[in-house]
């Protein structure tokens, strides 16, 4: 037990040690344990605050989804009712759900696809011009809410610059209330989100691109890679899937939580709820109406679908190239 | 074939017609991305006529500087003075990014660097973190900063932003590739942990660093308090600058000063850190 205190990176053979002598496999985890108390000290502070803030609200919500709440009284429990009202009864989710899953289906794929075509065709650039576009793609994203300038761009009188050009062109005759019109909303919030979406998993991708082995480029060549497209499948894509795993977890993650930009250019609620997301259905119940019950169903339909799907698409992604 | 590699030594299987096309592609993509941004420092040095002009123009013609006259003046008159929202922004970035690279990194380096019961299991927490937003939890959230007492104070965006975990995670990647044999060698000198932490780790993951203060930088500089804070003192510079931005018509040329200020300083950071930030991108990938 005395030399138990001195830490050790390598508990896989403290364990194997220990195991031979130590009398309970419990008694052995603690003196691993204690031997690492340091690692322990160092992670409490952040992982005390992540417990608070992440893992403990996520076990509340699945707790809360499955009674009625409403912020004054005690939470009373009602089973399965805020979820049978939720898929059965409520219209609007509906149009909800469909709208995030056409959202997240388009702008999804979309968005990872343009993150990487463009971290590509960047890589293949001059080191000047690369930081340079690297900024002008990466801007918008960390802007903050400058997608507000969209709606100045599609605003609904002639002043608008989508109306105006239009007009001019002789395209139009009378200007479109673009962001009332139910045609119109649902494209321009794909168009705002992709022109937003270029982040951290497009400088993921840059930086991956720049990681690849140099030499098994040269070494393709030699083998008969003849085009950048066969480079590209047979060399690059292999050799950044960590990257691109990454890269997927943000994207979707991010195609699944439009709200700011539908609420932002389409109002909140949006025309006859043409714009509206799981995220403002969530919004809506929990800041308005203050049905904390059904709000945490919500949001925890919403957490099913983010996880499940990222899981899903991890899973697919690891077999490619195996 | 054999030309290209003469033209340009660099990279092999280039046809000239395919590096054309895709630079065309490039550049007309580049100008969508961009069209936003140059309207709005176009915008923000119209005067009031060139604003509402039809047909409405891209690029002003005669700029004027009287957009951020009004601003100032604009700023004078508001009840709670101007600076104190800018204070506010800044002691709520300050502290969470100072805060956030140390916490995220002393829990970084014992998940990069050690094996130790639990280990496994809380990265993959955390993993699993960043596959949903924090609209997931807004609604416990609250209840649990009610709890706790820090509604309607700084704190309440300051402290969650501590353990945002993407920084953890960019972070504990990024630690891994410090070679184990420099952190053995300051061991056996007798240096414990937190000097190991300290004076060994915390020097070699400047990029790191860096790329966790531009993403937390990016989140709380956009904050508008997050539903906690109510008191108009308290309140951020993105608050007040959107009462400014949706004052309508009459703010226009105000609104186009404003948003152009609040854009361009995490533009500008990430301009003067990007090949950092790059670097710390390069260990991001997910190695199962």
């Amino acid at each position: 037990m005395s030399n138990i205190d001195i830490p050790s990176q390598r508990s896989g053979t403290m364990a194997g040690k220990a195991k031979a002598s130590a009398p309970s496999w419990l008694a052995v985890k603690w003196q691993i344990m204690k031997a690492h108390k340091h690692s322990y000290i160092l992670m409490s502070p952040y992982m005390l605050l992540f417990a608070i803030f992440t893992v403990l609200p996520v076990i509340m919500s699945i707790f809360i989804s499955f009674t009625y709440f409403n912020m004054l009284e005690f939470p009373r429990f009602i089973g399965w009712q805020n979820y049978s009202r939720l898929f059965l009864e409520d219209d609007v989710f509906l149009i909800a759900i469909k709208n995030t899953i056409l959202f997240a289906v388009i702008t999804g794929p979309l968005s990872y696809i343009a993150c990487f075509v463009f971290a590509w065709i960047i890589n293949d650039l001059r080191p000047k011009m690369r930081a340079f576009m690297t900024l002008i793609f990466y801007a918008p994203s960390i802007s903050g809410n400058v997608y507000f300038l969209w709606q100045m761009i599609f605003s609904g009188d002639r002043y608008g610059i989508a109306n105006g050009f239009l007009i001019k062109m002789g395209v139009l005759l009378d200007p479109i209330l673009w962001l009332k019109d139910e045609k119109y909303i649902m494209p321009i919030i794909i168009l705002v989100q992709l022109w937003l979406s270029l982040g951290t998993g497009f400088l993921a991708f840059i930086a991956g691109l720049q990681t690849v082995d140099k030499t098994l480029y040269e070494a393709g060549a030699v083998d008969g890679v003849k085009n950048r497209w066969q480079e590209l499948w047979y060399i690059t894509l292999p050799s950044m899937k960590p990257q691109l795993m990454f890269g997927a977890v943000i994207q979707i993650t991010a195609s699944l939580a439009i709200a700011d930009v539908s609420i932002y250019l389409a109002g909140f609620p949006s025309v006859n709820y043409a714009a509206e997301t799981i995220v403002t259905h969530l919004i809506d119940f929990g800041t308005i109406r203050f049905e904390m019950g059904y709000a945490s169903a919500i949001a925890t339909v919403l957490f099913l679908l983010m996880l499940g799907s990222n899981l899903a698409v991890q899973r697919l992604l690891r077999k490619v190239g195996n | 074939m054999k030309m290209a590699l003469t033209l340009r030594k660099k990279r092999v299987n280039r046809s000239f017609a395919g590096t054309f096309w895709m630079s065309v592609f490039l550049a007309f993509v580049a100008s969508f991305m961009a069209l936003p941004l140059v309207y709005a420092i176009n915008a923000a040095f119209k005067p009031l006529d060139e604003i509402f002009l039809f047909p409405p123009t891209l690029f002003v013609r005669n700029p004027t500087t009287s957009n951020f006259i009004d601003l100032m003046t604009l700023l004078g008159q508001s009840w709670v003075p101007f600076s104190r929202y800018i204070f506010n922004t800044f002691f709520i970035t300050g502290m969470g990014v100072i805060g956030h690279v140390l916490l995220a990194s002393a829990a970084a380096y014992p998940l990069a660097k050690h094996r130790f019961p639990g280990s496994k299991l809380i990265f993959t927490v955390v993993v699993l973190s960043l596959m949903f937003t924090p609209q997931v939890t807004a609604i416990p959230n609250y209840m649990v900063m009610s709890w706790i007492g820090l509604i309607d104070t700084y704190w309440a965006v300051i402290v969650p932003a501590f353990a945002f975990s993407l920084g953890l995670y960019l972070m504990k990647q990024f630690m891994e590739q410090i070679p184990d044999a420099l952190l053995e060698s300051a061991k056996i000198d007798g240096a414990n942990e937190y000097r190991i932490f300290w004076q060994i780790v915390m020097p070699n993951v400047k990029p790191a660093w860096l790329t966790l203060v531009i993403l937390l930088f990016q989140m709380l500089w956009g904050t508008d308090g997050n539903g906690f804070i109510y008191s108009e003192q308290l309140k951020t510079l993105h608050y007040a600058s959107n009462q400014i931005i949706f004052g309508g018509i009459a703010r226009a040329g105000v609104g186009s000063a404003v948003a152009l200020i609040l854009m361009s300083v995490p533009i500008a950071l990430f301009v003067f850190s990007q090949s950092r930030i790059i670097e710390t991108m390069t260990t991001s990938g997910m190695k199962d």
